[in-house]
């Protein structure tokens, strides 16, 4: 099995030079102007909270509600990591814009025939055995890439040497179920835009529960309805015993001819 | 004559207004692309169009499975009278999201990968199955009207010998895509506020979606009997209304009971936008008519009747948008309002429903059932059967 891979974001280390989205749009050849929101043409930013900067970017969810949501499968998780997104699938629905719990997904409005744009944690470049364009661009290591588990058991040992500048906390572990892009701070993470009340568990299971029991309320309401419509309808019931007395009429009616 | 032939002008004159507005909204639409014609965004994906031309339009369009349960069913076939117009507006009802969701999706000329890519972890995936399979329910069941207009009767009698088995399809298709509409939204726990949000969501868009069936059935009687002067079946349009008016009841139960087993009670009485408008949707939706058509008197006046049913449809239509987009407007952290090109096309898409369905009406035998007997003979049947029996005994 492929080892998971995922990215270390230490917030202490970020100076916000913006490294990272230089060489994000280089590699994805969109256009070069600095910006401050993730869109179509950014898919890594930063965020400034009082002179903290925050790398936001797709999150490569473990279980993606993307993933889940999208009608026609436009989404996919790969083995790795990255979660890709194909745009000869997709028919635009915009559910998983609507869905993401990270609000990542980015749409090309100004497009006739738009596509649904956001990171692609560089999965050519991963499949080459090289690391995404932006980790490679980080002068201060504030994003680091590897093995999803090793850089985990990093972060925390990053927390137990430095307590008291590091919050206890990994973001990015739990949160939805658990998320390939992780995050250590000195800043307690509320107050750095981060959503800290997210579910733990992941969720595409909260409609998997409504999906899964499609089979029961066809069987069931199939039976009960046709159940229903069989005993409701007692026409049929009616009319053969109207058959059968009249037989009987008859019967008795030839017997008392014949008697006569 | 005078009158009536200004107030003819004065619709024809709003339509076409409307009409071209839509025109030329549909061109900036497709031509120039969403973010031209709508005031949809990053922050708000989903707006007017998803949330009343889909969401909204297909739970109006519920009285087609409602009147074809009832009367097929569970033969109470009293109703039998209402049940072709109320497939008729199903019908097209269920045309016009279709129609409308052109509009919305961004690649719309890829609509049917819905087809053969498959994902059933995905809410979406089975709601577009469902209404594609129940289009064509509705097709299959409304066509003996057609057919008897051409008097194709061979066809007819095949298509009343599966009456039984289409209806029952078509319940099961309804109630899975009623329900899974909610479900749609209980994949965003966190953005959608929480007095919309609920595990039961999909039960709350099932039973609503049941009222407001019976609640349109009854408005588009009374419409049609105004534009067509034709009677009304005041007892049988009573009778569907108590029917709405128990589903409300069971609606609100549980809503009750969501809000207390959640905690969230303390919700309704918090001075915010959102409650203002949960509770506009309560009163004008739930309480309102409740109160109103739990009563006799106003059930089985023309007025009071027809006044509880469009509350009971505007307050569908309020709960419906306040899902779909009030709910999400403090995640968002900012509001959302449909540009005038949303608001045209919506309009137009709507204006376009009136007009099918008032030629509909006019050209096929909707609402003269009766004159039809012999091609579905239940009602009477019954009850001669019933006077043969019990003269043979
Ligand atoms: S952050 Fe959003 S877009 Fe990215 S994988 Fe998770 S759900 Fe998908
Ligand atoms: S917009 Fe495209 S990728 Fe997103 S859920 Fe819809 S079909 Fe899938
Ligand atoms: S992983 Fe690649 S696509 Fe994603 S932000 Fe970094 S450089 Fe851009």
């Amino acid at each position: 099995m492929i080892a998971k891979k995922a990215m270390l974001i230490d917030i202490t280390l970020c100076v916000g030079c913006n490294a990272c989205q230089v060489a994000c749009k280089e590699e994805n050849g969109l256009s070069d102007k600095e910006e401050q929101i993730l869109s179509p043409t950014a898919y890594t930013v930063l965020h400034e909270f009082n002179g903290t900067y925050v790398r936001r970017m797709c999150q490569h969810c473990v279980d993606p509600t993307c993933v889940s949501v999208c009608p026609v499968g436009a989404f996919t998780k790969t083995a790795a990591g990255p979660v890709l997104y194909d745009e000869n699938k997709c028919i635009g629905c915009r559910y998983c814009m609507q869905a993401c719990p990270f609000q990542v997904p980015r749409y090309e409005w100004d497009n006739n025939y738009p596509r649904v744009q956001k990171c692609k944690f560089c999965a050519s470049r991963l499949e080459k055995g090289l690391q995404p364009a932006c980790a490679e661009a980080c002068p201060t290591g504030a994003t680091k890439f590897g093995d999803r588990d090793d850089l985990i058991r990093e972060a925390h040992e990053r927390i137990k040497a430095e307590p008291e500048k590091y919050v206890n906390k990994v973001y990015g572990l739990e949160e939805v179920g658990g998320t390939s892009i992780l995050y250590i701070s000195s800043v307690p993470f509320e107050e750095l835009g981060f959503k800290t009340n997210l579910s733990k568990i992941p969720l595409p299971a909260l409609t998997w529960n409504a999906l899964s029991k499609i089979p029961t309320v066809v069987a069931v309401g199939g039976v009960f309805l046709y159940g229903v419509w069989w005993i409701t309808n007692r026409r049929t019931e009616v009319q053969q015993l109207e058959a059968k007395l009249r037989e009987m009429d008859d019967r008795s009616n030839g017997h008392e001819t014949s008697n006569s | 004559m005078k009158q009536i032939l200004s107030k003819i002008t004065f619709w024809k004159a709003t339509a076409g207004l409307i009409f071209t507005a839509g025109l030329y909204a549909t061109y900036v639409r497709f031509v120039d692309g969403l973010g031209a014609s709508t005031n949809l965004s990053d922050d708000f994906p989903w707006g007017l169009w998803v949330g009343f031309d889909v969401i909204t339009g297909v739970g109006l369009a519920a009285g087609g499975f409602t009147l074809a349960a009832m009367v097929h069913v569970f033969n109470l076939k009293r109703f039998e009278p209402v049940v072709r117009p109320a497939i008729l507006t199903a019908f097209l009802g269920y045309t016009l999201v279709i129609l409308g969701l052109m509009y919305d999706l961004g690649r719309p000329l890829q609509i049917w990968h819905a087809i053969i890519m498959w994902n059933p972890r995905s809410v979406m995936f089975e709601v577009a199955w469902c209404v594609m399979l129940y289009t064509t329910v509705l097709a299959l069941e409304f066509s003996p009207v057609v057919l008897e207009k051409f008097k194709l009767t061979k066809t007819i009698k095949f298509i009343k010998r599966i009456t039984i088995p289409l209806v029952i399809v078509g319940v099961l298709l309804s109630t899975l895509h009623q329900s899974s509409l909610g479900s749609v939204y209980l994949i965003a726990p966190d953005k959608l506020y929480g007095l919309w949000y609920s595990p039961y969501l999909p039960f709350f868009f099932y039973i609503s979606a049941i009222a407001v069936g019976c609640a349109m059935v009854i408005v588009e009687s009374f419409l049609s009997a105004r534009a067509f002067h034709r009677g009304l079946e005041m007892d049988i349009l009573a009778d569907i209304a108590r029917v709405g008016v128990v589903m409300l009841g069971v609606y609100l139960s549980f809503k009750t009971v969501d809000l207390i087993e959640r905690k969230a009670l303390g919700l309704l009485f918090l001075p915010r936008y959102e409650t203002y408008l949960y509770w506009l949707e309560m009163v004008v939706g739930v309480f309102g008519p409740m109160i109103l058509l739990a009563q006799r008197k106003f059930r089985e006046n023309h007025n009071g009747l027809f006044a509880g049913a469009l509350m009971i449809v505007v307050g569908f239509i309020i709960n419906r948008m306040n899902t779909s987009i009030t709910g999400f407007e403090g995640w968002a952290g900012k509001g959302y309002f449909p540009s005038w090109m949303e608001l045209a096309v919506t309009l137009s898409i709507v204006v376009f429903g009136f007009v099918a369905f008032a030629l509909a009406v006019k050209y096929l035998p909707i609402f003269t059932h009766a004159e039809h007997e012999e091609l579905s003979p239940p009602a009477d049947e019954w009850a001669k059967d019933l006077q043969t029996v019990s003269q043979l005994r």
